[in-house]
């Protein structure tokens, strides 16, 4: 167990290590020059340059990754351009934004893709299956931008019943909070309703078919008794591996939804560093997001490595 | 319910109702739209403490029979017609609740694969104490009296065993679990399908034993369903046999099988080799043609169109059930000259002349050893594995699952390899230890038949792409000559042109496997691997791969290196066995002398194991499980099951080393061979 975590977490280091190298080179390669961005068309040449000594963008490319990354892993993200202001806050306080977000969207999501992926299983090729799945299709297929946008003009603007924006603004109570996060986890449940339901559909499909439900089945136990104990147990494996992936999306991929609800979150704060050429907040960012995706992935192995005896078995070795 | 059809073999006596009557049973399938007659007329009865057995090939619809009984068809199948009484209750019409009574108490089922039938992710102590729930037990209680239970299906250390999840136990260990599920209510009816066919056959024969243990000391029913004619023999009083969903004789079973009165179990039972037939004393018998297409019924009588007997009336009108003695049926005009059924392949096909000389060796193995390393453990797979493979010859591997069979057969090909210090040699040549450090040559000359021709067939390739590809490839043939190759390729595997065109999905599983057999042979090898090439077949296709098999090694003059967990095929078709046990070899010898006797003490016990359409051979026990080859026992690694380990110690302490004792014959053993003739001539 010990040797396959040590193994694990010296896979992810180096994953983040080849991720830093891109995206620091990436940064490199795009077209602008940060004092330019940051000083405006109008400034001088020589403000320029002298700004860009100052930020050290004129170093070799190398010494400039060295230092980048030797900050980086002492907890240094270095200094925003455009905040002009320490990365690393900035971004604590966005993460733990997107994290509420996520978190809502998934206590949402999970139960509704669990259940309606049960259900459509236990009554396959009936309405209720029917149903389900081509709900949960043609709902994936909405870009997240349309329904967000139908949500706003629908319960923002016409019923006046939710804000328009998802940000609760400071020192707001836990249900003020939660008020505010209700149309931004709209497109989000339509978006992953349908994936999830699908995969949990599939599993418990495969589970109800197997030779253990049979002997189950045939020891006179309940339906509820056979499905809650011999077949979810089975069949919610993939599901959990499934949700735990997504939640690293969840957490840094949300550009669209978190723009368009004026959301503090990680997904808007880069796509913002992005366009206004912030290196350094880019990089830190997309490292953040990087080491999320990897927890959330390590996490769900875990899981679903404790929830499987066999595996279990195999690891306690 | 009164027994209305005449020939129905038992009637039941006025009062109790039979434990279990079948009468009239259609079983209908709807498949893409039509329906399919799976089951048509089946009518049995099992009387109170009998055992029945119900045999048929794949097809034959001997576990719709059982799924029909415990109400378990699968959603597109229902019962069409007929009708089901176990002890006077009908499931076909139970509410919910009274079919859940019916199958907590009334029937219980032990299945084919028992790894399958346990849930992966419970312990194996809760999943059989969940029987005594249902049966309103405490769950303490429950788990004290699965404990004993389990003690009761001889599991040593039924506590520890109880903790464990199914993928902790060897499958003769899971299948006790299940039959311990199933006689854990008491059950009136216990069906039992096929539940050996996935084991060895030592652990076939210990469950066996266990099964018979049990019957004597419960009050229960058993309805055996197998497609194996010898176990069926050894376990049960009366038999029917199925064919295309139809029972077509009944009786009681060591009747029906030494004296069969339909033609299709005539034929069924010369397609298995008997009596330590040999391929020698001529060809293997089989049956012509194919089931018939499901949802077909013929006119007349459903074998008519396979049955060298028929005549004009067969083809019209079905036969009635006619009686054929006491307690004995068959469905078939022509009933008493069942036994003149004529041969389909014909007893005397030459023979090419045994193999050369004594000394011809095509492929020589010296101090050949595997290990495979798996979370830190080294597994010895193979140790110290000298062989020499004679041209022309067949030399039979054997062992049980686990033995190293397959790894030595991968190592020949140059799949896998080696261990250093090994060496193969082919007509003189070192042979590389990989597939890429092969020549060509050597390539072509080592060439396997797999067990399932389904995933060894490129389904997307049809027929003439599959034989042409190694006649391209290895042999280089193109044009004319790549044409005629081909086309006496297809002859030799008994094809028709007009199948080159199809695809494997198109193909039954027999002619998958000649396909396979012909790819084989395309590039000329000089030694050919056949791993468990029949044991995904029914019996009567078996036979014409077998004796296929030894027509193309007369005519082409190839080895073969034949693995089989079927020590009669082995038998019929081997000119030499090698016993290996736990990746050592323990015995090599000529056929007749390894099966005759004296044997290595596990040989002993192997063929002991298997069970025999005559009579009732005592049977060898080997206790306990395979010793994992992680961890090999010290000295001869036999010594922890041997029953005939010597007492002064020295097979636990020192490895008998394989010496020659007597020509050709060499054993390892620490008991000289004249002590085991003695021994074993005691029984």
């Amino acid at each position: 167990m010990a040797t396959y975590l040590l193994r694990r977490l010296g896979l992810a280091i180096i994953t983040l290590l080849l991720l830093s190298v891109l995206i620091f080179f990436a940064g490199q390669v795009l077209p602008g020059d940060p004092a330019r961005a940051i000083l405006g068309p109008f400034a001088s040449q020589s403000a320029v340059a002298s700004l860009d000594h100052q930020l050290g963008v004129d170093r070799p490319l190398l010494t400039q990754y060295w230092s980048w990354i030797s900050g980086a892993v002492h907890g240094n993200l270095g200094i925003s351009y455009q905040y002009r202001s320490p990365v690393a806050p900035l971004l604590g306080a966005a993460l733990v934004n997107s994290a509420k977000l996520a978190a809502f969207a998934l206590v949402v999501i999970i139960p509704l893709g669990v259940i309606g992926g049960v259900v459509a299983a236990l009554n396959v090729g009936r309405p209720a299956d029917r149903l389900i799945s081509l709900t949960g299709l043609s709902a994936a297929t909405v870009p997240e931008f349309v329904t967000g946008i139908v949500v706003i003009v629908i319960f923002a603007d016409g019923l006046k019943i939710l804000p328009p924006s998802a940000a609760a603004g400071p020192g707001a109570s836990f249900a003020t909070q939660l008020r505010y996060l209700i149309l931004p986890v709209v497109p989000l449940v339509f978006e992953f309703f349908g994936y999830i339901a699908r995969i949990t559909r599939a599993s418990t499909i495969e589970a109800l078919e197997s030779d253990y439900t049979r002997t189950a089945v045939l020891k006179g136990l309940k339906r509820r008794v056979v499905i809650g104990r011999h077949v979810l147990r089975n069949s919610l494996l993939p599901t959990i591996t499934v949700i735990a992936t997504q939640t690293g999306y969840l957490i840094g991929g949300l550009v669209v939804v978190e723009t368009l609800f004026n959301y503090p979150g990680v997904g808007r704060l880069l796509y913002n560093a992005a366009t206004e050429k912030d290196f350094p907040m880019l990089e830190a960012g997309v490292l953040l997001i990087g080491a999320v995706y990897m927890t959330a992935t390590l996490l769900a192995d875990l899981l679903s490595t404790w929830l499987n005896p066999r595996l279990r078995t195999e690891l306690s070795r | 319910m009164t027994t209305q059809t005449a020939g129905s073999g038992q009637h039941a006596a006025s009062g109790a109702p039979p434990p279990l009557a079948v009468d009239g049973l259609d079983v209908t399938y709807r498949v893409r739209g039509s329906d399919r007659l799976a089951v048509r007329n089946v009518s049995f009865q099992v009387a109170a403490n009998e055992s029945y057995g119900l045999v048929g090939e794949s097809g034959s619809g001997k576990s719709t029979v059982a799924l029909a009984l415990t109400r378990y068809l699968p959603p597109n199948g229902r019962v069409s017609a007929g009708t089901l009484s176990v002890y006077g209750q009908n499931p076909l019409g139970m509410g919910r609740a009274a079919l859940r009574r019916y199958r907590s108490r009334t029937v219980s089922m032990v299945y084919q694969e028992p790894g399958r039938a346990l849930n992966p992710s419970i312990t194996v102590g809760r999943q059989v104490a969940e029987v005594y729930e249902v049966a309103g037990l405490s769950r303490a209680d429950a788990l004290d009296r699965t404990g004993e239970l389990l003690g009761k299906v001889q599991i040593p250390d039924p506590r520890r065993v109880m903790a464990r999840y199914p993928h902790q136990l060897s499958g003769g260990m899971a299948q006790r679990v299940v039959i311990a599920m199933a006689i854990a209510a008491e059950p009136s009816l216990l069906i039992l399908d096929e539940p050996t066919t996935a084991l060895d056959a030592t652990v076939e024969a210990e469950v066996l034993e266990l099964l018979a243990a049990l019957r004597a000391e419960m009050n229960t029913s058993l309805l055996f369903i197998s497609h194996n004619l010898a176990v069926i023999a050894k376990m049960c009083d009366r038999v029917g046999v199925l064919y295309a969903g139809e029972l077509v004789e009944e009786g009681p079973a060591r009747r029906v099988f030494d004296e069969p009165r339909h033609p299709y179990t005539v034929g069924l039972l010369r397609c298995i080799p008997q009596r330590g037939q040999r391929k020698d004393h001529g060809r293997l018998d089989s049956i012509p043609g194919f089931l018939p297409e499901p949802g077909q019924a013929p006119s007349g009588c459903i074998f008519a169109p396979r049955c060298l007997l028929a005549e004009q009336r067969c083809r019209e009108a079905p036969p009635p059930a006619a009686v054929t003695g006491p307690g004995r049926i068959s469905r078939c005009y022509l009933h008493a000259q069942a036994a003149s059924l004529p041969r389909n392949t014909p007893v005397d096909l030459q023979l090419g002349p045994p193999p050369a000389g004594p000394e011809d060796p095509v492929v020589t193995v010296s101090e050949l050893s595997k290990t495979f390393s798996s979370h830190g453990e080294r597994v010895q797979a193979l140790t110290g594995i000298s062989l020499v493979l004679q041209r022309g010859e067949t030399l039979g591997l054997v062992g049980e699952s686990g033995s190293g069979k397959t790894t030595l057969a991968r190592v020949l090909l140059g799949l896998i390899a080696p261990d250093r210090g090994g060496k193969i040699m082919l007509d003189g040549a070192e042979l590389g230890p990989s597939i890429a450090s092969r020549s060509r040559d050597q390539l072509k000359a080592v060439q396997i038949v797999f067990q399932n021709p389904d995933s060894a067939l490129n389904r997307r390739h049809t027929v003439r792409q599959l034989i042409s590809r190694p006649l391209t490839k290895l042999a280089g043939l193109s044009g004319a000559a790549l044409r005629e190759r081909l086309a006496d390729l297809v002859r030799s595997v008994r094809m028709e042109d007009r199948q080159l065109a199809l695809r494997p999905r198109q193909l039954s599983g027999g002619l998958k496997q000649r396909v396979a057999i012909a790819r084989a042979f395309g590039g000329g090898p000089q030694i050919v691997v056949c791993d468990e090439p029949t044991s995904a077949l029914d019996v009567s296709v078996q036979a014409a791969i077998l004796n296929l098999l030894a027509d193309l090694q007369a005519k082409e003059q190839v080895t073969y290196l034949f693995i089989s967990h079927d020590l009669g095929l082995v038998r019929y078709l081997s000119d030499r066995i090698a016993v290996l046990y736990l990746g050592k070899l323990m015995e090599v010898g000529p056929t007749e002398r390894v099966f005759g006797g004296p044997h290595h003490p596990y040989t002993e016990a192997l063929l002991s194991a298997v069970p025999r359409l005559d009579g009732v051979a005592t049977r060898i026990k080997l206790t306990g499980e395979i010793p994992s080859a992680a961890d090999p026992p010290s000295g001869c690694v036999f010594h922890t099951r041997c029953p005939r380990r010597l007492p002064s110690g020295i097979c636990e302490s020192a490895e008998p080393p394989l010496t020659e004792a007597e020509p050709g014959h060499l054993l390892s053993c620490h008991i000289p061979i004249d002590q085991l003739a003695k021994l074993q001539a005691r029984g």
